[in-house]
């Protein structure tokens, strides 16, 4: 018999029954819940007269509608963001959830928090009624997007209605060369292997390369799995993934905690494991990478030039002369001539304490050109303080840079910072969709280390020439 | 969930590919704490002009295809954010089957949940049912679910693949949680199996 994928060992166990034709129910073991994707879920549950099956197993925290300036402690102005903001608030207390409100140090985007608070544990499955939950793939539990149907369905059952997906490994080797990021080997595999090209996969990142990375780092990667078209991406847990589980508020205590060490560590593919699709790229051949249209697929290294649709076939050829005529860009331009009005750091790909001492490394002496609006985003409350004890607000501040509080922000515009019709912004979120980050505006997706650069020049730039 | 069993109406053509459920519904219309009157908003910034007219160019804005009941796009629609507000926006608009060569996973699932029936068909047949589309409102085409065809109007037909399980639901409307609460038994004895061998969770 032949060896089994991590995605089939963590598969095989949260199996609760298959049925003739596949269809399977699987269990979950941990439930993000957020304030935009819930209220019809919770809604639907008190109209059937159903409770939440394990609310100890579910967590709510406010995120994409919060405002990130210090007023919202006053309260959240735009009433329709307030009541769902609210609504949450009363649900969590209503059907006995953890609730972290944004009066409290631990908010944060729900992707951020789930791994700082512990909730997020290797070989577990999790769910959220948000795309980007594939994030928690770092920690090698299997972790993906819902509909509201769904969370519904995970609230009431603790389970899921699935059919298998298929398995899909990329393999990274090799090293990373200097200036080249977690971020810009996502962007790359994408460009590689296009939107669609995960469709109906898990993804298993390994190599030299992901191993390497830290936490942070694989977050970055499994975060954008969706973007790949994958529902979820996996990296085998290591002693980097226990270091950083250790200790957290909700980690195993312990001779709980001996248990489950023992058991992640059998957490990997087995050698004669079967793929259904394999894809290897060479970490040195990765450069800084930046999107110039509007799907993440749309990536080129920073030395390239703006296409012409021309050069594509079928299709995307017409996706591609729409997406420069949105852009604002003639085939040609040199990517580093593209000027920028707004740098976005922040998002549930890159907000983290590793993405933020890499723009301070960047940053370091030197200052946001006149002119720009630049704008830190930190992922959680803590994330915020511990940048803060470090000295790395203080710096990124005294840079020229806003100072923000923690939520999704200027990722999507849900919140009041939202870029304007023909604004341009590099930005470390992971989608540069049509007006994503405010209708008209043009999104350029690229690493903490790249936005920050762009900062300094005012212009698309590459980082290797900074440091 | 309303059933699905054959649906017939006019076809509206959207011949791009990678339509994100951004383009769907932008997330202006998220903060709504309910599923229903979302149709207005379907396509939001592809349907309405800066002063929040009507494009006339927009498809769905041309009097053959306000009636639509069934889309006609291309590959890998729905990509993007697992809002079921984009299911919840085509149903409320009346559509209720989109044809396309591929669709993102998440989006797919969603629009079973809601009783719409999205169709897989390699791209030579969505082509000639983008050119049926063309055609407007002198052109409808007839779903049928429980035969999974597609009836053209020249009277050929093309066939196409459901799971069954889905297809079952959506024939009988029928609500997942209840399925699955039927299984409590099962998933209790997991509950009880997990907490001997991984008594951490
Ligand atoms: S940061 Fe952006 S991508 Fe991440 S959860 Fe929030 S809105 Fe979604």
């Amino acid at each position: 018999m032949a060896g089994k994928t991590l995605y089939d060992k963590i598969w095989d166990a949260h199996l609760v029954h298959e049925g003739e034709d596949g269809t399977c129910l699987i269990y979950i073991d941990r439930h993000l819940v957020h304030e935009v994707t819930s209220p019809q879920a919770f809604e639907g549950l008190r109209m059937a007269g159903r409770r939440v099956r394990c609310p100890e197993k579910t967590v709510a925290v406010p995120d994409h509608n919060v405002p990130t300036d210090e007023s919202r402690v006053k309260g959240i102005e735009n009433e329709e963001s307030r009541i769902q903001v609210e609504l949450l608030k009363r649900n969590a207390e209503e059907f006995g959830i953890e609730f972290y409100g944004i009066d409290d140090i631990r908010q944060g985007i729900v992707h951020v928090i789930g791994p700082e608070q512990g909730w997020t544990q290797p070989g577990m499955t999790i769910v959220c009624g948000d795309s980007h939950t594939a994030t928690h793939g770092a920690f090698g539990a299997l972790a993906h997007g819902i509909g509201t149907s769904e969370v519904e369905h995970v609230l009431a059952t603790q389970t899921l209605i699935q059919k298998k997906s298929k398995n899909m490994k990329v393999e990274v080797t090799g090293r990373l060369p200097v200036g080249v990021t977690a971020k810009d080997i996502a962007l790359t595999i994408i460009g590689r292997t296009g939107t669609a090209g995960g469709t109906g996969h898990v993804i298993e990142y390994c190599g030299e390369a992901i191993e390497s990375l830290s936490m942070e780092g694989r977050m970055t990667v499994c975060n954008m799995a969706i973007e790949g078209g994958a529902r979820a991406g996996l990296i085998a847990p290591d002693e980097k993934t226990i270091d950083y589980v250790r200790g957290r508020p909700h980690a195993p205590k312990g001779a709980a905690w001996e248990m489950a060490v023992e058991y992640w560590r059998t957490l990997r593919s087995d050698p004669d494991a079967q793929w259904d699709k394999v894809v290897t790229i060479d970490a040195s051949e990765i450069a800084p990478v930046v999107t110039w249209g509007t799907s993440p697929e749309d990536v080129l290294p920073i030395t390239g030039v703006v296409p012409d649709p021309e050069d594509f076939e079928g299709p995307k050829r017409d996706a591609a002369r729409r997406a420069l005529e949105y852009m604002g860009l003639k085939p040609g331009t040199r990517l580093t001539d593209i000027e920028i009005d707004t740098v976005f750091i922040g998002s549930c790909t890159n907000s983290r304490i590793e993405d933020l001492r890499e723009v301070a490394r960047v940053m370091k002496g030197r200052r946001v050109k006149p002119g720009i609006r630049a704008m830190i985003v930190p992922g959680s409350g803590l994330v915020r303080a511990q940048a803060e004890a470090e000295g790395i607000a203080q710096q990124l501040i005294e840079a020229g840079f806003e100072w923000r509080m923690a939520g999704c922000s200027m990722c999507l515009g849900m919140n009041p910072d939202q870029l304007k019709p023909g604004e341009r912004c590099a930005s470390t979120s992971n989608r540069n969709f049509e007006g994503r980050q405010g209708r008209g505006g043009r999104t350029h997706l690229l690493s903490p280390a790249m936005a920050a650069a762009a900062a300094i020049t005012g212009r698309l730039t590459d980082v290797r020439e900074l440091i | 969930m309303e059933r699905f069993t054959t649906l017939t109406g006019v076809a509206a053509p959207l011949p791009l590919i990678n339509v994100d459920t951004d383009m769907i519904i932008p997330k202006q219309y998220l903060k709504t704490i309910k599923r229903s009157g979302l149709g207005k908003a379907a396509f939001s910034d592809m349907r309405y002009l800066d002063d929040g007219s009507e494009n006339p160019d927009f498809v769905l804005n041309q009097p053959a295809y306000r009636e639509a009941r069934i889309l006609v796009t291309g590959a890998n629609f729905g990509c993007g954010s697992s809002r079921e507000h984009a299911p919840w926006a085509l149903l409320d608009f009346g559509i209720r089957c989109i044809i396309a060569p591929s669709f993102a996973d998440i989006f797919f699932n969603n629009c079973f949940k809601n009783g719409i029936l999205p169709i897989v068909l390699p791209q030579e047949e969505v082509d000639k049912l983008m050119d049926d589309a063309r055609k407007g409102a002198n052109a409808t085409l007839t779903v049928d679910l429980e035969a999974q065809e597609i009836r053209r109007p020249d009277g050929s037909v093309i066939r196409f693949d459901v799971d069954p399980f889905r297809k079952h639901c959506l024939l009988n409307g029928l609500d997942d949680i209840g399925l699955t609460l039927a299984r409590g038994e099962a998933i209790d004895a997991f509950e009880a199996r997990t907490r001997q061998a991984r008594p951490w969770l």
